[in-house]
């Protein structure tokens, strides 16, 4: 790999977002699955090329974290994408169950149990 | 409450997404986590890399980044669709001590973790224990075998790592699905006691 090659798959990805290197929310984690809103909103801003691929790969609810991982994009990039599709109505996302370790949910811990068991 | 705020917002005609959880799968350098992870995944394991300045500096301005060496950590992750409503992720963190700052957001919002352990090298992986252990994250601590066979009993293993009584210790071969699937479920039946309590 070249050096320029080495920089150019740096510099796109945040070219990508304007520049901003910063989620405008916290709401996206790794496990935050996220789901393209269909039909799309009949007043929302036209989809760039790049946001457009997300959509598609989010006909279907997907992590944050598969989703960078099947477009080949950091993370920090594809959550800055997400935001902006989320403000514009395009996706909704969907939270990680909580995890608190004072009050476990012993439901939750059954059925990933039960499902474990069944493997 | 739903309202304006679309991420609680699920509108019809689009998919009901399920819930998630994850379980960190942690330890020293090549200790077989990227194995154990693709060997109990539904899905070979992928892998996400991210820019070390944006993961570990939190520099605003990346003007000038190409100056800079592409500096990323990898992480790697599998999936386990436990049904319809629930989808259960495996997190593979990064071994090189360096990375091990990454380890603290990865930690958020984990059920648990997984301390795999190279049979043959058990100390890379004491600053792992330390890890979940100051941080009251609970955790199982697996040995892998490495070529397949466990020179030393559990007991020994928990006595080396001065591990407490509490904390399981299973021995395991991380390139095998059921016995990546029994540490796991180490794991959940160490939670579901805490919960019962
Ligand atoms: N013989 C044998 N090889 C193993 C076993 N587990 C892992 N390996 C091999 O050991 C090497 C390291 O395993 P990985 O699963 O990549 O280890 P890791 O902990 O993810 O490594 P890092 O992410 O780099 O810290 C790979 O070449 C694996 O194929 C095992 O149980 N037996
Ligand atoms: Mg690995």
């Amino acid at each position: 790999m070249t050096d320029s090659d080495a920089s150019g798959r740096l510099v796109r990805p945040f070219a990508l977002t304007g520049g901003r290197t910063r989620p405008s929310r916290a709401d996206f984690t790794l496990i935050t699955t996220v789901t393209a809103v269909d039909p799309p909103p009949e007043l929302a801003p036209r989809p760039q090329a790049e946001q457009s691929r997300i959509l598609r790969r989010c006909a279907r609810p997907v992590a944050v974290a598969e989703l960078a991982a099947l477009l080949d994009l950091p993370v920090s990039v594809v959550v800055i994408m997400l935001c902006d599709l989320l403000e514009a109505g395009l996706i909704t996302a969907h939270p990680p169950r909580p995890v608190s370790p004072r009050t476990p949910d012993l439901d939750l811990l059954q059925k990933v149990r039960e499902g474990l068991g069944r493997l | 409450m739903a309202g304006s705020d679309p991420l609680a917002t699920e509108t019809a005609g689009t998919p009901a997404a399920p819930d998630t959880v994850k379980i960190l799968i942690a330890g020293g350098f090549g200790v077989g986590k990227t194995t154990m992870v693709g060997s109990v995944s539904e899905i070979a394991p992928l892998r996400t890399e991210e820019p070390l300045t944006v993961a570990g500096l939190g520099v605003d301005d990346l003007a000038g980044i190409e100056q800079k060496r592409a500096t990323t950590v990898a992480m790697d992750f599998g999936r386990i669709t436990i049904s319809d409503e629930l989808v259960l992720y495996l997190f593979g963190t990064p071994g090189q001590q360096r990375f091990w700052f990454m380890w603290n957001d990865l930690a958020v919002g984990a059920l648990g973790a997984v301390v795999l352990i190279d049979v043959r090298r058990p100390e890379s992986s004491f600053a792992a224990v330390d890890f979940f252990e100051r941080r009251r994250i609970p955790f199982v601590v697996a040995v892998n075998g490495f070529e397949g066979h466990h020179p030393y009993p559990a007991e020994d293993i928990r006595e080396s790592l001065a591990l407490p009584e509490g904390i399981p210790v299973v021995l395991c071969d991380a390139r095998r699905r059921e016995s990546s699937r029994d540490v796991l479920i180490a794991l959940l039946d160490l939670l579901i006691a805490a919960a019962v309590e």
